[in-house]
């Protein structure tokens, strides 16, 4: 297999975007071709992660709109939907292509657009990803939430505050990124006074409805001088399922498609989670963080809260999570979201991460669809 | 009307049933129906958030069915703590199926709501 490196990365601005999502697509890819001084015409392949442009605005067919938009006429297409881990499906799909040796070059553009949509209506599009049972009963991805975020607290006798305290670290985070939807600082009591939106979750624990692309560039590793000084190497990504239906899974508070897309992907990589300097893990609500990340091994089960009360996950801690603040103020354009969270592991480890900038030298990215249903875990290494 | 779990030849149960059993790949071959039993609660939330044609809360819960070690979620009328017993009733329709996305001609909309027994 080829070994794959990520060459460039961009993101557009995260929030509520005049533009419709084949403009967000355009802006990410050509802002990315032109970080790097490539051609669109030069792309082999091109990809689009998207969740859900036909139901959010009745535009399908994305990805050949695209290719014709930045001037990709020629090159291979492909729409990359995993839900809500569909910028992670699209780095597993643009790294095979390279692997393979099926492309030397491919885009890989994410976004979706959403603030258009009521609140209501926005939460009903992505709860129809769940199953008949789930939907008629009236379930949101917020309740599932909701579901295990008592479970989790009941099972480890972890205070309530610990959630409060990775919104707060993420907001925090944010701040430093100017492409979030949020920079602005809260604190313990915002958080534990906010509304109750999926008791004992208020709203503080939920990420936004957001609109926004990103976009990544790919090609083999042995090329990659050509094109850039610093690049990233792909030294492990792997994806994996869990149950559909949410309350079929023994313990509610482990996902075991997290668990079993992380051991694939470090084994891969050969490496394990003491190797990793700097994580994005997929907080579309306090909760999934802990879970993410006892559930990729980098705590036991059950003591994730702690990491987070003792500072070890924020920036200037021992394993910071989100420098880029996170789903949580960054926001969740749905298909964008691992593709952005791809861009901020790529300008840690080339250095160009800003005022966010950490000592790092291995990232990874964790890419929750559904409630954990189907997710992607990728590492990134700085390129040798 | 009847609450079914399906069924497969070594006795898994999954609610709801599903063509091959999810945890060995038989054919779920019979149904039980569940109706009539009690369930533990194992956690529970309350939406106030809920999405077109949706009761505002909505109070959920995932419940076991200790005897047949079989897990629902379902719609709670009343309160409910982890640990409590409840029950099923049949409720005709659980969220109104026009207003949402999903097509309603494509899946049931009636259903079994947990109470405290
Ligand atoms: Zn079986």
């Amino acid at each position: 297999m080829t070994d794959v490196a990520i060459i460039g990365a961009s993101m557009t601005q995260f929030g509520e975007r005049d533009g419709w999502v084949c403009d967000l697509l355009a802006e990410a890819a050509t802002a990315c071709l032109d970080d790097t001084g490539v051609r669109a015409d030069a792309l082999d392949h091109l990809y689009v992660s998207n969740m859900a442009s036909g139901e959010f605005e009745g535009q399908t067919g994305v990805p050949n709109a695209l290719a014709h938009d930045i001037g990709a006429l020629g090159a291979y297409t492909q729409r990359v939907d995993q839900t809500s881990s569909s910028g992670g499906a699209g780095i597993y799909a643009a790294w095979q292509s390279i692997a393979s040796g099926a492309s030397d070059l491919t885009l890989l553009v994410g976004g979706e657009k959403m603030t258009h949509r009521t609140t209501g209506e926005a939460t009903d599009v992505i709860a129809s990803l769940t199953h008949p049972h789930e939907y008629k009963h009236g379930v949101t991805l917020p309740s599932f939430a909701g579901l295990t975020a008592r479970a989790y607290l009941d099972q480890y006798d972890a205070p309530r505050e610990a959630l409060a305290e990775v919104a707060v670290k993420n907001h925090a985070n944010g701040v430093d990124n100017p492409h979030a939807q949020f920079r602005k600082e809260i604190n313990r009591e915002t958080a534990l006074d906010s509304p109750l939106v999926a008791d004992p979750l208020r709203l503080y624990d939920f990420c936004p409805i957001t609109d926004g692309s990103a976009a990544l560039l790919f090609c083999p590793v042995d090329v990659a001088r050509e094109y850039t000084d610093d690049y990233v190497r792909v030294a492990g990504v792997a994806g994996a399922t869990d149950t559909h239906v949410v309350h079929e899974r023994p313990d509610p508070t482990t996902m075991n498609g997290v668990v079993k897309s992380g051991e694939r992907a470090f084994e891969q990589a050969g490496l394990s989670p003491e190797d990793v300097d700097v994580a994005e893990l997929h907080d579309m609500f306090t909760i999934l963080e802990f879970l993410q990340y006892e559930d990729l091994g980098f705590a036991e089960k059950g003591h994730a809260w702690e990491d987070a009360m003792d500072g070890t996950t924020a920036r200037d801690g021992d394993l910071p999570i989100n420098t880029s603040g996170g789903l949580k103020s960054k926001g969740h354009p749905l298909g964008a979201s691992g593709v952005a969270q791809g861009y901020e592991i790529y300008k840690q480890l080339v250095g160009e991460a800003g005022d966010r900038q950490v000592d790092a030298e291995v990232g990874l990215a964790c890419n929750v669809g559904g409630f954990g249903n189907c997710v992607t875990t990728a590492i990134f290494e700085v390129g040798a | 009307m009847s609450l079914d779990a399906g069924r497969c030849p070594n006795g898994h149960l999954s609610c709801p049933p599903h063509p091959r059993c999810p945890e060995c790949g038989e054919p779920q071959s019979e149904t039980v129906d569940l109706a009539d039993e009690t369930a533990t609660v194992v956690t529970w939330t309350t939406s106030y958030a809920t999405p077109p044609g949706v009761r505002e809360p909505n109070t959920l819960a995932i419940v076991e069915f200790e005897a047949y070690d079989v897990r629902l979620l379902g719609q709670v009328d009343g309160d409910v703590e982890i640990g409590d017993t409840v029950e099923a009733t049949y409720t005709e329709e659980l969220r109104d199926p026009e207003a949402g996305i999903r097509e309603p001609a494509s899946q049931a909309w009636d259903g079994y709501r947990f109470s405290p027994s």
